[in-house]
């Protein structure tokens, strides 16, 4: 079924603001929970739907492939659902099958994350087979060959979509050696050369409980919730691979072309960004959503597509990752309209730096804001990914009715102000891929 | 498995699971009625949060267009957020913004849907507005111009630089001989360029009216209040007399398979499609599409379905496969296969296999536990359905644009339940048949055929 979407919202939506809660929904009850043996978990009971949402997430995620090993966690994360315990992979399927739970995994550079739900009336042995999986992994040696012909196709795929090439080439000019810097999928030589052996050292290098967020909502009690975590998580090690250091995020200003014949050109483009723990973040956070913030109403999008016709959707938005922060953004203009999309977001960029936003453009970016807020929180397994989150950000369990008022907190000084140390015209490097008419590589 | 490799060929069936007692049906969430101008109402119940969305779908799209104007449903689609009598162009947008809601729109083959998530306490400003939208617009011709422009990003963006795009576009246009539905929803190119402002307000004066639109409207509200304010707007918009009854060429019966090779140098994983021309969902008789939904599912619905099992499985001859239905249509729809070829498979040889396993399958039957384990987690999947009214707001606006009725909607789990493997088998014979099928290669340009 084709559907066409107006605006595709937050399409690379690393989009930062985690955040929470209630203000008009005020009703959601956010309790600490700590299980006998010392796990502690975010949970929200909602009786009205027999069935949780379980949220675990582990700090690290594919930056603590080991050295040569790029692509080992990506690619035992895909082996997670290919067998456990004493069954092999079809038969593991027909398990979960049978309990008609569903268990998923993903993993990017800050972290592994496992999202679980189940229904009430066997949630028992649904969280049986989830503590299989996660604990007792198989990597049998015909599941790892199958599941790595697929990552080794996507690999192929990779290397001619212009989407990705963009992609690849941005981090490794902002991060450079880091594992922020890399394809967490790996290359097609790293992954043909992963054994089980990197397999289960891949799966110890991650799964520990030093780095170990949980949350869950839905149709569990606190004194259920707390023995489930015991059962399903009591086992896992202590510790782990050790955390990679800080990035050194570093990009100078410039345009980097990179030759691909397709008929539209596709643009990441940014600087350095703001940790998401500086003071200023609310505000630079306010100020982005009127530069480029996945609405109609952007300047961006307000320029280059309202106005003059270059493109169908042009974001920006702050990525303030664990070890690194950039600010980016992203479009795709056709080949004979992407020099000009690049001059109209330089100069925005440009005028937003030096004059700040209007007292008007603020007021409707608060009210937005804060009246979307509490449109997040639309079930079980989506305030579970957002409450894990705020613990990985390192928010309080109450930020959920603190944070629009922080939003209405920030003036318009400091918008102006965070907006010119913020945004670096200067250093704002643009990677392009495609045949851009009079657009070259340079500084 | 990595999902990801999916390539997107075809909207993934997301194999939504689960069960059993606690069966309190989505249903009891629903109340319809119809306003007096003809206007069909939904409201889907759920009282968590205080926030709704309010959508009203148009049985008007892409099929619905007059030859040689492709996209002007679509176009049209962007034209809507421009101005009215009484909104300046944007404001719509800006005003939900402004109140902390969202709003968008999306177009198919059947329908045109507009919608917005706002706090519940909105609803009135938001029916204000879009009930405005449907009478009252007014367009520039500098406004048509740069939208034209942005559209033709669009079709750049989703189509143009993406291979698997242009060969699923050449596919369908060979799929169906005489409908619309073989023209893209974002139009051909050539036809897109031409869209004017007069191909625009025709299709717009010819659709958009009270009696040809549904209203659904779910999360934090009761069905007094919705008949009350739908009522006061939309019921006050007069009903188009002249509505056109909905009329689509139709297909002759097909006799002849067809075959295309696409090639291309973005090509990274060339793969095989092959898609059927067979019946949609009808409303009073949707036994036939639930058998061959089942059927997509027996045979693609993930590692333990049979094509899995054994291309992917037993021979490794392929490193993904899958089946897909999608049953709600106005028209006849399409059952499709899809294999890509493990390293050093030719598309020769991943078709042959496919057909084997095809043939394999008509003679061994259904695997009654596989089909137990499907409707199980086919009647779970209503218990976790509730989670997200909004999808099941998408679920009844779909249906009701696509010749379904409520009932239809309501009735679609309990039959799914009672299809027996026979009448599986019996529809995957009677149906999945050479001469109505394309079979596509998508390849590089320099590999060779055979």
């Amino acid at each position: 079924m084709t559907v066409l979407t107006t605006i595709r919202a937050g399409l690379l939506s690393c989009l930062a603001l985690v955040s929470s809660v209630l203000s008009a929904a005020a009703e959601i009850d956010i309790k600490e929970v700590t299980s006998p043996g010392g796990i502690t978990a975010w949970l929200v009971e909602d009786h009205s739907i027999p069935f949780a949402a379980l949220e675990l997430r582990f700090r690290g995620g594919t930056s603590l492939d080991a050295p040569g090993k790029r692509g080992a966690i990506h690619l035992m994360t895909g082996l997670l659902e290919e067998g456990s315990g004493d069954m092999r992979a079809q038969e593991y399927t027909k398990a979960l099958e049978s309990l008609a739970a569903s268990f998923s995994y993903d993993a990017d550079k800050e972290s592994l994350s496992v999202s679980a739900r189940f229904l009430t009336e066997n949630r028992n042995a649904a969280v049986d087979l989830l503590r299989q999986t996660l604990l007792e992994p198989r990597f049998d040696q015909d599941a790892l060959d199958r599941v790595r012909a697929q990552v080794l196709s996507g690999l192929r795929s990779d290397e001619k979509d212009p989407d990705s090439i963009a992609g690849s080439a941005f981090a490794r000019m902002a991060f450079g050696d880091h594992p922020y810097g890399s394809d967490e999928t790996g290359t097609m030589e790293s992954v043909s050369a992963l054994n089980r052996q990197d397999m289960f050292e891949a799966h110890a290098a991650v799964f520990a409980r030093d780095r170990l967020y949980v949350s869950a909502v839905g149709d569990i009690t606190e004194e259920e919730l707390g023995t489930l975590l015991d059962l399903l998580l009591g086992d896992l090690p202590e510790t782990g691979a050790p955390q990679p250091g800080p990035a050194d995020v570093s990009i100078a200003g410039g345009t980097t072309v990179i030759d691909f014949d397709t008929p539209q050109s596709v643009a990441l483009f940014g600087h350095i960004g703001l940790d998401r723990h500086d003071p200023r973040f609310f505000a630079a956070y306010i100020m982005n959503q009127i530069l480029g913030g996945g609405s109609f109403e952007s300047r961006l999008m307000n320029e280059v597509r309202e106005k003059r016709g270059l493109t169908y959707g042009v974001y920006s938005y702050l990525v303030p990752r664990d070890l690194g922060a950039v600010y980016m953004g992203s479009l795709a203009s056709a080949n004979t309209k992407m020099a000009e999309a690049v001059e109209v977001i330089r100069a925005e960029w440009t005028r937003m730096a030096t004059e700040g936003v209007t007292e008007k453009e603020l007021q409707d970016a608060k009210t937005y804001l804060t009246g979307a807020y509490p449109l997040r929180f639309d079930g079980n397994g989506r305030i579970a990914s957002i409450l894990v989150g705020m613990q990985m950000d390192d928010l309080p369990i109450d930020y959920v009715v603190t944070r629009n008022d922080k939003i209405n907190a920030v003036t318009l000084e400091e918008i102006k102000q965070v907006a010119s140390e913020v945004l670096l015209p200067e250093n704002l490097h643009f990677v392009v891929v495609g045949r851009p008419e009079g657009l070259k590589t340079g500084g | 498995m990595i999902r990801r490799i999916v390539l997107s060929a075809i909207a993934l069936t997301a194999l939504i699971s689960a069960p059993l007692r606690a069966e309190q049906q989505a249903e009891d969430m629903v109340t319809a009625f119809t306003l007096e101008n003809g206007m069909e109402v939904v409201v889907i119940e759920d009282h968590r949060a205080p926030v709704v969305q309010h959508m009203v779908w148009y049985r008007a799209g892409s099929a619905d267009e007059p030859p040689g104007q492709s996209g002007v449903a679509h176009f049209l689609e962007h034209l809507l957020f421009k101005g009215t009598d009484t909104l300046a162009p944007g404001e719509l947008s800006a005003t939900v913004a402004a109140n902390g809601g969202r709003d968008n729109a999306f177009t198919s083959y059947d329908y045109t849907a507009y919608f917005q998530r706002i706090a519940a306490d909105r609803l009135e400003l938001m029916m204000k507005m879009e009930s405005d939208r449907m009478v009252n617009i007014r367009l520039s011709e500098e406004e048509i111009a740069t939208e034209r422009e942005v559209i033709l990003e669009e079709r750049n963006q989703r189509t143009d630089n993406d291979p698997r795009a242009l060969f699923r576009e050449q596919l369908r246009a060979a799929q169906y001989l005489n409908h619309r539905y073989g023209q893209p929803v974002i139009g051909w190119r050539h036809e897109m360029e031409t869209l004017d402002r007069e191909d625009a307000l025709s299709f717009y004066k010819t659709y958009y009216a009270p009696n040809n639109a549904i209203l659904v409207v779910s999360g934090d509200v009761t069905p007094e209040e919705v008949r009350t304010l739908a009522e006061k707007y939309y019921g006050a918009i007069p009903a188009n007399p002249d509505l056109p009854e909905r009329f689509r060429s139709q297909d002759p019966p097909q006799t002849a398979a067809r075959r295309m090779t696409y090639r291309d140098p973005r090509v990274a994983q060339p793969y095989v499609q092959r898609s059927y021309l067979v019946p949609e969902r009808d409303s009073g008789a949707q036994e036939t599409a639930a058998a061959l939904y089942l059927l997509s599912e027996l045979l693609g619905g993930g590692n333990t379905s049979y094509l899995a099992n054994a291309l992917q499985f037993d021979q490794q001859t392929a490193v993904y496969t899958g089946a897909f239905y999608s049953g709600v249509s106005l028209d006849k729809t399409n059952f499709t296969f899809l294999i890509v070829p493990a390293q050093g498979v030719s598309l020769q040889e991943a078709e042959d296999a496919l057909d084997e396993t095809f043939r394999q399958f008509l003679q061994d039957g259904v695997d009654q536990e596989q089909l137990d384990r499907i409707k199980l987690q086919l009647r779970a999947s209503e218990i976790y359905a509730r989670d997200n009214v909004d999808r099941i707001a998408n679920r009844y606006g779909r249906a009701l644009t696509s010749g379904l009725t409520v009932e239809d909607v309501q009735d679609w789990p309990k039959i799914l339940q009672s299809v027996t493997a026979d009448e599986i088998l019996a529809v995957a014979r009677e149906f999945l048949r050479p001469e109505v099928s394309v079979t596509g290669w998508m390849m590089r340009p320099e590999e060779v055929t055979q």
